[in-house]
Formats: C-alpha cells, sequence, structure tokens
C-alpha cells in the first residue's frame, strides 16, 4: 500500500521490493497484516513526519524469504509474527525488557522506539501492509509461529493482545478491583478481556458505538455503556462504583476521542495539541484517591490537556507505555493455547490487500460493524 | 558526528560497588532506597542499566545510503533505521529546518506538519509526473462508503451540490447587483 496523504491511500504495483540494508535484517514475505487504531491516526494526518509514498502496517505474519549475513537464529522458510516494535535486544531498555523504548532503531526521535509502517517520527520504516517487508534486528523480534496456531491468531499477537494485556498489568489490577476500560475498541476489548485474568471483580467498557459495546458485552464479558446517554460520564462512574472512583482506569482511546467538542477542535481539528484527550481527562476524573491510570491510548507529541492538578490532588499513579509485545509473547502464547484469549474472535473482516482503500475507509468510519480488520496479500493462502 | 558532551558521560556502572564511599560526605546516603519500590515493575526489568547511559555494546551500524533527519536530543545515528521516502523538495527543505529543534518544542513540530501538507500536493505532482492520475475518490476507498453507508452518501453528494448551485447563484447575483451599482453613479 502506498499513502498519498490524509484518508488516500492505495494498493500499489510498482513499489520495489525491499533489500537487506543491515547484516541483521531479514525479508520477510506477509501472510496476514492487520489495520490497527493506531493506523487510524497517521491515515489521518495527525502524526507529524508522515511522508506520502509510504507504506504502514505494524501488525503481520510472514514467510522468512531472505536474511542478512548477520542473522542467526532465523531461517529462510520460518513462518514468523513480528511484533510491531522495532527492538535491538542490546540496548539499556531492551535489556531490561522494554522492547518498545529501543534506543537503536529510530534515529528521528528520542521519544519512541521504532516502529513498522510509522511514520518518521517512529524511524521511517516501511511496514507490512505489504507483500514484502524489512525485517531489522531479525534475531530479536520475529518469533515462530507455534504449531497448529492459526494465523489470524498469530497476527493478533504482534500487538492487539500484548496491548491489551499490558494496559490490565499497567493497571496493577487487584483481587475484587473495578476496573473500567474506555473505549470498545480491539484494544479495550482485549483490555476488558485481560482484567478478568488479573483478578477484577467489575469491568466496565465506555464507548459510544452501540455495535462495539454489545460486541464487548458477548466477547470480554462485562458491563458496557454508551457515555452517549451517561449524561456526565464521570458523575456515572462515581455512583456506580459506590461513591469514591473505579480503583483503576484504563485509556484505550488515545489522540481521537470524541465527546468533548473542545478537545475535539484543538487536538483533532487544528492541531494544535497532542490529540483530544477526552477518554483520558474522564479517567483521571473517574478513579478512586491513590487510583491507577494506565494509558495505551497514544497521543502525539505535543502537549495534550489534561486535568494534572486533579493527578496531584487524588495522588494517582498513571502507568504508560508502548507494549513491549516480546516480553509478554511467551505467556501471551500459553492464554492462547489454553483457550483463555481466543484473539481471531475480534477479526470481523477479512480483505484483500488490493482493496486496501476500502478496507481503512471500513475500519476509519466504523462501517458495517467492524471491530478489526485484516488484511490477506495475493500470495498468501487464505488459510494455512 | 557524535556529540561529546552527551557520549562521554562517565559510566556509573564501574563505580557501582563502592558507591556509597563517593558520598561519605552526604549524612544519611541512600539509608532509605528500597530496591522494592520500583513503580515500573512488571514492564522492566530494573537492572541498574541505566546507570551505564549509551555504552551498551551497538550492534553493527547500518551504511548510510540516503538523508536521513536526526533527532538533536540523539547524539549519534541509532544502529538501524528505515530509510524510505527520504526529504525532498520543499517538504524536505522545511523538515531539515524543523530537525533543527529538539522534539520538545513546538518549532519542531508545527512545522513537520505543514511540510506533511506540502508533501501531499507534491505527492500529486509527482503522480502526474509519472503519467498517474491520482483518484481520489478510490484512494478514499468511497466504493466502500456506497456499499455500507449509501443512503448517507448520496444525501451528503446531494447537499454539497446544493450548496455548491446555491453559492454560484448567490454569487453571480451579487455580481449583477455590483455592476448595476456602478452604472447608477
Ligand atoms: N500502547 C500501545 O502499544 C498501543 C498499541 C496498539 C494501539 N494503541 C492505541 O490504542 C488506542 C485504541 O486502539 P484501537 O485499535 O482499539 O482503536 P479504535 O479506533 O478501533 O478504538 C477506539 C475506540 O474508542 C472509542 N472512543 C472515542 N472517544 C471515546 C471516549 N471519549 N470515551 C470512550 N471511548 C471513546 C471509539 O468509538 C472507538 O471505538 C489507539 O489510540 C491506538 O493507537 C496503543
Ligand atoms: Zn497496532
Ligand atoms: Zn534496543
Amino acid at each position: 500500500m502506498n499513502y498519498r496523504g490524509p484518508f488516500r491511500v492505495r494498493a500499489d504495483h510498482n513499489k520495489p521490493d525491499p533489500e537487506i540494508l543491515h547484516p541483521q535484517d531479514a525479508i520477510v514475505r506477509v501472510t496476514r497484516s492487520c489495520i490497527c487504531g493506531s493506523d487510524l491516526h497517521i491515515y489521518h494526518g495527525l502524526v507529524p513526519d508522515t511522508r506520502v509514498g509510504t507504506t504502514f502496517g505494524h501488525e503481520f505474519t510472514g514467510v522468512v524469504e531472505q536474511v542478512g549475513t548477520g542473522v542467526q537464529k532465523l531461517k529462510v522458510g520460518d513462518h514468523v509474527l513480528v511484533p510491531f516494535n522495532i527492538a535491538c535486544g542490546s540496548c539499556t531498555f531492551c535489556k531490561q525488557e522494554l522492547y518498545g523504548n529501543c534506543h537503536e532503531s529510530n534515529p528521528e526521535a528520542t521519544a519512541v522506539g521504532g516502529i513498522f509502517g510509522y511514520s518518521h517520527t517512529a524511524g521511517g520504516y516501511d511496514g507490512g501492509q505489504a507483500e514484502y517487508v524489512r525485517v531489522p534486528y531479525a534475531d530479536v523480534g520475529p518469533t515462530i509461529i507455534p504449531e497448529g496456531m492459526d494465523l489470524d491468531d498469530a497476527v493478533l499477537l504482534t500487538d492487539v493482545v500484548p496491548t491489551g494485556y499490558q494496559a490490565a498489568e499497567m493497571g496493577g489490577i487487584k483481587k475484587g478491583d473495578t476496573v473500567v476500560v474506555f473505549g470498545a475498541g480491539p484494544i479495550g476489548i482485549m483490555a476488558a478481556k485481560c482484567a478478568w485474568l488479573f483478578g477484577a471483580a467489575r469491568v466496565i467498557i465506555i464507548d459510544h458505538l452501540e455495535y462495539r459495546l454489545e460486541f464487548a458485552r458477548n466477547y470480554s464479558q462485562c458491563e458496557a455503556y454508551n457515555f452517549k446517554s451517561l449524561g456526565d460520564p464521570v458523575v456515572f462512574m462515581k455512583k456506580t462504583t459506590g461513591g469514591l472512583g473505579a480503583d483503576v482506569c484504563i485509556d484505550a482511546v488515545g489522540a481521537e476521542a470524541a465527546g468533548d467538542t473542545m478537545q475535539t477542535l484543538l487536538g483533532r481539528k487544528m492541531l494544535m495539541t497532542g490529540g483530544s484527550a477526552t477518554a483520558l481527562h474522564w479517567a483521571i476524573n473517574s478513579v478512586k484517591k491513590g487510583g491507577i491510570i494506565s494509558i495505551v491510548g497514544v497521543y502525539g507529541p505535543i502537549n495534550a490537556l489534561v486535568p494534572i492538578g486533579n493527578v496531584v490532588n487524588k495522588g494517582l499513579t498513571i502507568r504508560a507505555n508502548q507494549a513491549s509485545v516480546k516480553r509478554l509473547l511467551p505467556r501471551m502464547i500459553e492464554h492462547v493455547q489454553a483457550g483463555r484469549i481466543d484473539p481471531k474472535g475480534i477479526i470481523t473482516h477479512r480483505i484483500p490487500l488490493e482493496e486496501v482503500s476500502e478496507a481503512y475507509h471500513i475500519f476509519s468510519a466504523k462501517r458495517d460493524n467492524c471491530i478489526k480488520p485484516v488484511l490477506i496479500p495475493p500470495k498468501a493462502e487464505m488459510r494455512a | 558526528m557524535e556529540d561529546k558532551n552527551i557520549a562521554s558521560v562517565k559510566p556509573f556502572e564501574k563505580e557501582r560497588e563502592n558507591l556509597a564511599d563517593n558520598y561519605k560526605h552526604i549524612n544519611g546516603w541512600g539509608i532509605d532506597a528500597d530496591p522494592e519500590n520500583e513503580p515500573t515493575y512488571p514492564m522492566k526489568t530494573y537492572t541498574g542499566d541505566d546507570h551505564n547511559r549509551l555504552e551498551w555494546e551497538r550492534p553493527p551500524l547500518q551504511i548510510q545510503t540516503v538523508e536521513i533527519l536526526k533527532s538533536i536530543e540523539h547524539p549519534r545515528l541509532t544502529a538501524v533505521y528505515g530509510t524510505v521516502a527520504p526529504p525532498s523538495g520543499l517538504s524536505g527543505m522545511i523538515r531539515r529546518f524543523a530537525f533543527k529543534y529538539s522534539e520538545s518544542t513546538y518549532a519542531h513540530w508545527l512545522p513537520l506538519v505543514f511540510a506533511d501538507r506540502i508533501n501531499v500536493v507534491e505527492g500529486i505532482v509527482d503522480d502526474l509526473a509519472h503519467g498517474h492520475i491520482p483518484n481520489i475518490f478510490a484512494e478514499k476507498g468511497w466504493k466502500a462508503e456506497w456499499k455500507y453507508n449509501r443512503q448517507e452518501f448520496v444525501q451528503n453528494i446531494a447537499i454539497t451540490i446544493a450548496v455548491a448551485t446555491a453559492a454560484i447563484i448567490i454569487f453571480s447575483k451579487s455580481k449583477k447587483k455590483k455592476k448595476k451599482s456602478l452604472f447608477s453613479f
């Protein structure tokens, strides 16, 4: 695929195939590639330094076609799932398992590690919504897909499952806690699902798209409310949690939150802030004193508007990060194999890569009850 | 290219064993340090390695073949990076300007956003130069809009046409009026 400007992407048959540029590179032939809520931020033109002509896609599986001279573990023919973070494995952050914060993969910025197909602000790499992709540090990230695992499950282990899980993990959930998740997209739905694994007694999910709330009720087995019909969502949250507020609030919305005109205007229309921080604002105000806020929703690099005074006065703990996919993978694979998490259950659309323009539109405009779309390149078998 | 000031920060690790000795002049140094008080757990497996600063064993360095804009907060180029769409044209000039400022400033980010918009126009020019007329409707995925949201889609187009027609009528009327008033002088 080829990005041409906000809301414009197209299938491109003329882009040259990627080449090995570093001894630890591999070239991977893509077999599955998802579109993520994060892709919407770049598709909508909200992430600075998103250059025309680049290819998006950070959630993909594929077969290794070629390896550089320095690659030792990965072999041609291996079918791998590739974490969305590009991580060297040897910098101080990688060594401490902060694979989402690698310091050797993104020259353009220090605040964020390298990410496949996610603008030059995240390293200027082409992504996996393509037939072939260059995968740096091939011995670090790529993980062989376990025997018998469905490709549709495997591709969701590259981002959605570990991100949802880490959202719950960062919440420091204790048995009996009430957990509120803002956002019923793939990430929020997965976070709500995972909150149970940590012993939550009540899980509540908030969104304004009725079909997603309905989906979450079934898939995440949680309560689901439409903030449009709640009046003031913060007051509702206080009331429903016995007056004090939730124990843990998770922001799984990020920069494109709806629900507040001023935030939307400044953050999404005028691009004067790092995004519309409405969900985070509600999270801070809905959690109890001494509570924990976990943020996985993505924001731009510029200041966002949040009630930081309340964070101080309420003694809140904020924990946030890009998911460290590699750190979590072994545990995630166990959960999938034990049937505790059913990743492919959230896939609603399987679309040929050729129809990438339509796929983006469907996911972005939330048409046809879309939860999670996966793109299938022409050379990939529909089932493998 | 390396920024000596940052890269040469003295590695802390080597001194860690006898760290306490270095701070004998501070009464009570370290007595309340609590290794359990580690709010980044379990995200991070804290080893204290951060105190070695940039002194890790680096992967081999990618050979630079295209222009890479490096954040001035990085003392050196990272070992790998993407090489797609190097800065070019007017947008490239603006991006180069932006990278003179740190990630902590509007002077970095706002020009980049501006460059992105210019880059869209450059993209269209480039398409045309390659004999490709971009089908913007197709790129926007309107086929899907037609399929899943036909009613609103048709409605929106109708409204757009109506508004445009009204605007043209009003505009042409006011032009005529102006002419009349000119003549009535
Ligand atoms: N930290 C990470 O590692 C990581 C990884 C993947 C995705 N993300 C981020 O997580 C966020 C969610 O991703 P997704 O794929 O689920 O995206 P999505 O766009 O499908 O879902 C976002 C949902 O939030 C809802 N929403 C909008 N405003 C809201 C509000 N004020 N309150 C509650 N809900 C609101 C939307 O209706 C939508 O259903 C994005 O910001 C994405 O960039 C982070
Ligand atoms: Zn993603
Ligand atoms: Zn690293």
